[in-house]
């Protein structure tokens, strides 16, 4: 099965060759590397830009101003906050214009911990890009919806957030892309570039088809009837494992994928919200303003009377930076041991 | 610094037919009757907010005049600042929607009674929306540059911003995009120098003896030329223009003009006696060379004065958006 970097980069060439994806870009983005996760090898719309994140962002909102299809690069998520006006801007053309211009661009950035990153490579984005209006956000949990949600990214005329999750962009998926060849090696003979001289290497693409994740759709990734966990991105597969574990021990989790976090699926969880009584929110952005906690207040006014314990949340810990020791940063984000006992207090909490 | 090329030539015969003095001249008057309505407007009570570009007519009349105008990247695209209401007028834009984005009525053209005076913004003409952090338009323009430089033609992009703003790393973004050796954009880099920031003066912002001489590290081509001369504005606008056009390379021009009625309604929007009025200027030149009499210019200028008078009593009737309508078009639907 491919990985995730693998199905970024096949949506992509997906989207050059059916989408009018225009361009591909950001800093080593394009040949020789294409990225610095490899989600971007072998694109022919792919370029590298200079080492600037504003002429970036700034890059993508002009060319789809002028209609075309740009799919932008900021090469880690700790290195966007420095666009963060134009981000905003994006957001509101729209709205600021009374509807008269609209953006069709895609931001792509890779977030969060696990490849031991230090202060500056492991930040989330989520609490600050769901506090930009105007952008829908997804963030993938696997390869195919990896795959799903930026061919709906690309088919957006609104611009779109896509987050990364990078400790997930190696991990391969246990669902089969559509198109992917069965055997693994080749499809890595196929489409990951040689090391050493690669002036001469093309991709040879699979025979992709077209397979859209829904923006705005969450999905149950496990049923359970005892307590609702709700995750995303690089908690999302811990959390799933938790719930797996804890069935040994008779307790019961659902467990949700939102997979879009602006429009998000609020019908889905609260359909399991009133079913459990429970529920656990899970992210791994520091957890002073965290949109977990956006989640927790909408559960407390909504269903408040349905709730048989009080709504958690577990997140980063508020802290400056991600320190590099490995023992640094397993304190500072959920781990699965953290997700495990968070999910068995949480299920055995009584009124 | 050298006299600009084309100064001083009042001596001649202006070096531009007549019919297109005329024209300059009436669309300098509309713009700044326009202008003087907003100031009223907001003295008055019936907007919260003026900022706009009296002093800078003489550049931005001729920028309009000499543009492409159409949507796409076929055409020119303008990414403004708002000081540019002369340069809508130019283009043929009717005064009423500045009046009704003053009073942030429902008819607002521009933003639906979001927005600020001198926030324009029009797909139609390619008119990108202007939006209030001082040079964010700069980093833009690369794009839509970009398209068009790939679409083919001879469409171009033009960008214009203050002098003060060119401290941000907004413009020097501009110029790194634009000038990369073998994927040059075809971008009129425009900055309209007054001499100000808010109450900061030049002196006290930057260094360099010419804001157009930071072009010069990225083999752009320049020019700091005199924006308070229609004429020289309009002849130098064209030159850099067909440069731009045809050779598909970026332009980095200054225009030194004025700032008449200081930096917006937060400095008090009151005249400045002691900047060069380029209105006035040109009248002198046009009278004296007897294409118009002063007669004839007093008369257009109190028309439009009706006229405008007319237009603010209309606006001020007019509804305000309704409060539901914050929730339209946070996202554009597919239609
Ligand atoms: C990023 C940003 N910082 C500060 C401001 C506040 N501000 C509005 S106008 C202005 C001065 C701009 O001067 P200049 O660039 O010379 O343009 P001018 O208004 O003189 O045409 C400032 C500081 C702003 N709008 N945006």
């Amino acid at each position: 099965m491919a990985n995730m970097a693998q199905a970024v980069r096949m949506a992509l060439h997906y989207a050059e060759e059916n989408l009018g994806v225009t361009d591909i870009f950001g800093e080593d983005v394009g040949a020789p590397l294409g990225g610095v996760f490899t989600a971007t090898q072998g694109l022919k719309t792919a370029w590298n830009s200079p080492l600037d994140e504003r002429g970036i962002i700034g890059m993508a909102i002009g060319l789809a101003m002028a209609g075309s299809k740009p799919v932008a690069e900021i090469q880690f998520a700790d290195y966007i906050y420095n666009t963060i006006d134009l981000l905003k801007i994006a957001g509101n053309t729209c709205w600021a214009t009374h509807g008269d211009w609209n953006l069709p661009m895609v931001v792509k950035t890779p977030v969060g911990s696990g490849i031991r990153g230090s202060i500056y490579h492991s930040h989330s984005f989520d609490a600050t890009a769901t506090h930009i209006p105007g952008w829908k956000i997804v963030i993938p949990s696997n390869p195919l919806d990896a795959y799903g949600l930026m061919i709906s990214a690309c088919q957006e005329i609104n611009p779109v957030m896509y987050l990364e999750p990078k400790a997930l962009l190696r991990i391969k998926g246990e669902e089969r892309i559509p198109g992917e060849p069965e055997d693994d090696k080749l499809l890595s003979k196929m489409i990951d570039a040689p090391l050493g001289d690669r002036t001469q290497w093309k991709p040879q693409w699979p025979q992709l088809e077209a397979y859209a994740v829904p923006i705005g759709k969450g999905k149950v990734v496990r049923a359970g009837a005892q307590v609702t966990v709700v995750s995303y991105g690089r908690t999302l597969p811990l959390c799933k494992k938790a719930a797996d574990d804890l069935a040994n021990e008779g307790v019961d989790a659902e467990v949700i994928d939102m997979r879009t976090l602006w429009p998000y699926d609020w019908e889905l969880i609260k359909g399991s919200v009133e079913k459990t009584g429970r529920v656990l929110y899970v992210n791994e952005d520091t957890e002073v303003t965290n949109f977990g906690e956006h989640l927790v207040r909408r559960t407390v006014e909504e269903l408040f009377y349905k709730l048989m314990a009080p709504p958690r949340l577990l997140a980063g810990k508020f802290v400056p930076g991600i320190g590099l020791a490995d023992t640094l940063e397993m304190a500072s984000v959920p781990q699965q041991g953290d997700i495990t006992s968070a999910i068995r207090s949480l299920a055995s909490e009584q009124p | 610094m050298p006299k600009p090329r084309l100064l001083n030539r009042d001596e001649d015969s202006l070096p531009l037919e007549r019919e297109l003095l005329v024209r300059m001249h009436d669309l300098m008057v509309k713009a700044r009757v326009l202008e003087e309505r907003l100031i009223q407007m907001y003295k008055q009570g019936h907007g919260y907010f003026w900022i706009g570009g009296p002093g800078e007519e003489a550049f931005n009349v001729p920028l309009g005049l000499l543009m492409k105008k159409g949507q796409g990247p076929a055409y020119d695209y303008l990414h403004a600042h708002y000081r540019q209401s002369a340069t809508m007028m130019a283009l043929g834009e009717e005064p009423i929607g500045a009046l009704r984005q003053m009073k942030n009525v429902a008819a607002d053209p521009y933003s639906g009674g979001r927005n600020f005076a001198g926030h324009f913004s029009k797909r139609e003409w390619n008119i990108a929306p202007v939006s209030s952090p001082i040079e964010v338009q700069y980093v833009m323009a690369p794009g839509t540059a970009l398209a068009q430089k790939r679409h083919g033609g001879d469409g171009i992009t033009i960008v214009t911003g203050g002098d003060a703003g060119t401290a941000e790393g907004d413009f020097a973004s501009c110029l790194v995009w634009s000038s990369r050796p073998g994927n040059e954009l075809p971008l009129l880099i425009i900055v309209t120098n007054n001499k100000w920031g808010i109450s900061t003066p030049a002196a006290g912002q930057h260094g360099e003896t010419h804001v157009a001489d930071r072009g010069k590290a990225f083999n752009i081509r320049t020019k700091t030329i005199d924006g308070n001369d229609p004429i020289n504005a309009y002849l130098e606008l064209k030159e850099a223009m067909e440069y731009v056009r045809k050779e598909r390379k970026p332009f980095l021009m200054e225009a030194l003009v004025s700032r008449l009625y200081g930096h917006s309604s937060a400095s008090g929007a009151n005249f400045v006696g002691n900047e060069q009025d380029c209105l006035a200027a040109f009248e002198e030149r046009l009278e004296k060379q007897g294409i118009l009499t002063r007669k004839e210019m007093d008369e257009l200028r109190n028309r439009y004065t009706e006229d405008m008078a007319a237009m603010a009593r209309q606006v001020r009737e007019e509804p305000l958006p309704a409060p539901e309508t914050i929730w339209n078009h946070i996202f554009a639907e597919r239609k």
